[in-house]
């Protein structure tokens, strides 16, 4: 008796290639390399001395320093500012999932003739620039007493990327044929079982994606937590503002502090980049 | 059960949010920039700390824009974040006045009269003092001794522009790699307009009549900024539009300037050798003067000072005392380096033989501070306090402004005549709204 195996299908590299292809391979290469150079050249001045981040023309060959970690371990609390970043960021997704599901949900299975002017209305909000919320958002954070505190910037993300997470969750839902939900409901299942064990598993991939972005967004915003925080709440976007002096040279110090601040997103990043990808994508070739 | 865990978790998150309030000591939070004396500052702190068990101290470092809008909205809506504050001689007086800050009442032994008259003064509104200088600075000539002389030219202590001039076309050598001088062309009123400023002060021109009228349509400005913009152009580095303190700063650490006009401060980096290739081929002089030596250099000092909205004012001026003392100087000095103490605040700083030993522009940069004198800066009188700023709140607005018609007059996409009369529109438009006149 015999056993027949499925091969997985390997990558051969045998591709036909012709000047077109050539042209896309080359091309892309350069993109991406121009993408990662911003990058690239930050981690290099990062293990600079200050006087070597200056020299013009830039050195490319030099005795890679770890001055700069050793300064910014013993001038700032790298890890409180992370855990801060972490509590922020964290917050805000799980937050900004909790309200845009159900949002998201009964617009793309129960639309309205106002839903499209609802979506429009949440994207346009994205559209003022934040400054001009600074002052009455300020003032109300002092009122409530909570300014230099992660619980307003956790309310403040969730509100900045709520926009795009329902945005993104409507698309996602409008892809899943609403027959199946019905057909769940005709089989009895309550609101909350068909959104647990029928909407859920074949929304992940976009929930993912969404809370992944959101995430990522959180992490990276600094306008807010410049302006309102101070001893206590700083996030990393804090941190890395600090390093900037206007008398004395900060560069390879700056460089070094950022590339730890960015460290743990880009890792988490490229763990999740399939995720990421998919959710960016989505609903692109349709 | 599972709600239990929900609720635990949400208990656990909570606890962990607002954990920051507890705390048994009184806490002083200090807003600062990222300056070299500042991070030494804080590097320092223990010791008071210690001297002052029961006071401890947390740091916010802030880029300098950030923190003059951070402070000032913090200030203005008595927001209380902060329990100390550094701000410069161009705020001091106009927060004073305005019942922001907490007036400075220092101790006999903390000596405030050793504190520079014309600094003290600066910081201080209808004789009360509202901010303590940490360090101070003018302006001077930092230039490279070994360029002029190997040009057979020496440069005089006290030069004119035309001086400057002749100097500055002996040492451009661009195929070596050397620019004859290097100026702030990036806008800002703290930027291009602070050298601007003295440079036109020079030349007899001022920002305000005694009717409070701007005068930057007057002869004496187009004079002085079209010598600043030909200079640039035939002795300046390309892409001066964008240059300030600290991109000048990388330039002639790398040997790329022949002469730097800037705050005296840049001395202690600029002949620090472990920041600059030319630490041993610098010499100094004073700033250029032309038709007049009133303004010639600029006076400013970052200071300490304390928020009215604060609530712990008294262990505030202690930490300030602390930290702009004699002691607090001899402390650096003993721990970092003579060379390496906030200068340009007290006149015993100069007295210090090791400090003199230590700090080859010591007396240059003294010379400079003694000279300036912010009420009596231009030629002509002037309704206004300030050398290289008017100390009026509509300043930063109408200095802006103007920076960016000069910087694009240095880039050529106006010409001075243009970029003056724009900015004269600008000014004047923002002195009507204030009701000036």
């Amino acid at each position: 008796m015999s056993t027949t195996t499925v091969k997985k299908p390997v990558r051969t590299g045998k591709y036909t290639w012709n000047g077109a292809m050539i042209t896309r391979t080359v091309a892309s290469y350069g993109v991406a390399l121009l993408m990662f150079f911003p990058i690239f050249f930050m981690i290099l001045t990062s293990f600079k001395t200050e006087l070597q981040a200056i020299a013009v023309p830039s050195l490319w060959i030099f005795e890679p320093t770890l001055e700069n970690y050793t300064e910014v371990q013993e001038r700032s609390d790298y890890f409180s500012f992370a855990w801060n970043s972490v509590v922020t960021s964290v917050g805000s997704t799980i937050l900004g999932l909790m309200i845009a599901t159900p949002a998201a949900y009964s617009m793309a299975f129960n639309p309205t003739k106002q839903t499209k002017n609802i979506l429009m209305w949440m994207l346009s909000t994205k559209m003022m620039p934040a400054v001009g919320a600074l002052i009455p958002i300020y003032l109300l954070c002092q009122k409530l007493g909570l300014l230099d505190n992660v619980f307003a910037l956790i309310i403040i993300f969730t509100l900045m990327n709520l926009p795009i997470m329902v945005w993104m969750l409507y698309t996602n839902f409008k892809e899943i044929p609403s027959e199946i939900l019905e057909a769940s409901r005709m089989d009895g299942a309550t609101l909350w079982e068909e959104f647990r064990y029928v909407l859920l598993p074949l929304a992940m991939g976009g929930l993912a994606s969404t809370g992944l972005l959101c995430l990522v967004l959180s992490w990276n915003e600094a306008f807010w937590v410049l302006n309102l925080t101070s001893a206590n709440a700083g996030t990393l976007a804090s941190l890395v503002a600090s390093y900037s002096s206007p008398e004395g040279l900060f560069w390879s110090k700056l460089s070094a502090v950022s590339v730890l601040a960015i460290a743990p997103i880009v890792i988490f990043g490229w763990f999740s980049q399939k995720q990421l990808v998919q959710g960016l994508t989505f609903g692109a070739v349709k | 059960m599972k709600m239990n865990k929900l609720a635990t978790a949400i208990t656990l998150a909570g606890s962990v949010i607002f954990s920051g309030a507890a705390a048994a000591d009184t806490e002083l939070v200090v807003a600062t920039l990222n300056n070299g004396h500042m991070i030494e500052m804080q590097k320092h702190t223990e010791v008071f700390e210690k001297a002052n068990p029961g006071i401890t101290v947390k740091w916010v470092t802030l880029e300098e824009s950030v923190l003059r809008s951070r402070v000032t909205t913090d200030i203005a809506t008595k927001g209380g974040q902060f329990d100390i504050m550094t701000i410069g001689m161009y705020e001091t007086p106009i927060w004073g006045k305005k019942g922001w800050l907490a007036p400075l009442v220092t101790s006999e032994a903390y000596d405030a009269d050793d504190i520079f008259p014309a600094i003290r003064n600066g910081l201080s509104h209808e004789g009360k003092m509202y901010a303590a200088p940490f360090y101070g600075e003018s302006s001077m000539v930092m230039y490279r001794k070994d360029l002029t002389d190997k040009a057979g030219i020496s440069l005089p202590d006290k030069p004119t522009w035309s001086d400057m001039e002749q100097a500055v076309a002996a040492m451009h050598s661009p195929d070596d790699g050397v620019y004859g001088i290097c100026l702030r062309g990036k806008p800002g009123w703290g930027d291009n307009m602070a050298f601007l400023s003295t440079l036109a002060n020079t030349y007899g021109a001022q920002w305000f009549d005694m009717n409070w009228k701007p005068q930057l349509d007057s002869p004496e400005w187009e004079a002085a900024v079209t010598f600043y913009v030909d200079l640039m152009k035939k002795y300046g580095p390309p892409g001066s539009a964008s240059n300030s303190f600290n991109e000048i700063l990388a330039l002639i650490n790398e040997g790329k300037c022949g002469a730097w006009i800037d705050a005296t401060i840049a001395a202690s980096f600029v002949s620090d050798p472990s920041q600059s290739k030319v630490a041993d081929k610098i010499a100094f002089a004073q700033a250029p003067v032309q038709k007049t030596a009133r303004g010639a250099n600029w006076l400013w000092a970052w200071a300490l000072a304390v928020p009215a909205s604060s609530t712990k004012v008294a262990e505030a001026t202690k930490f300030i005392e602390w930290a702009t003392s004699k002691d607090y100087i001899k402390l650096i000095g003993e721990t970092n380096g003579y060379g390496k103490v906030p200068t340009g605040s007290r006149a015993s700083t100069y007295n210090i033989p090791e400090f003199k030993a230590a700090a080859s522009f010591a007396d240059a940069e003294l010379k400079a501070i003694f000279s300036a004198n912010p009420d009596d800066s231009t030629f002509n009188k002037n309704p206004y306090t300030g050398v290289q700023f008017a100390a009026i709140p509509e300043f930063q607005a109408i200095g802006t402004a103007v920076g960016q018609q000069m910087a694009a007059a240095l880039s050529g996409d106006k010409t001075v005549k243009e970029a003056l009369a724009a900015a004269q529109v600008a000014a004047d438009r923002e002195m009507r709204r204030a009701g000036y006149y």
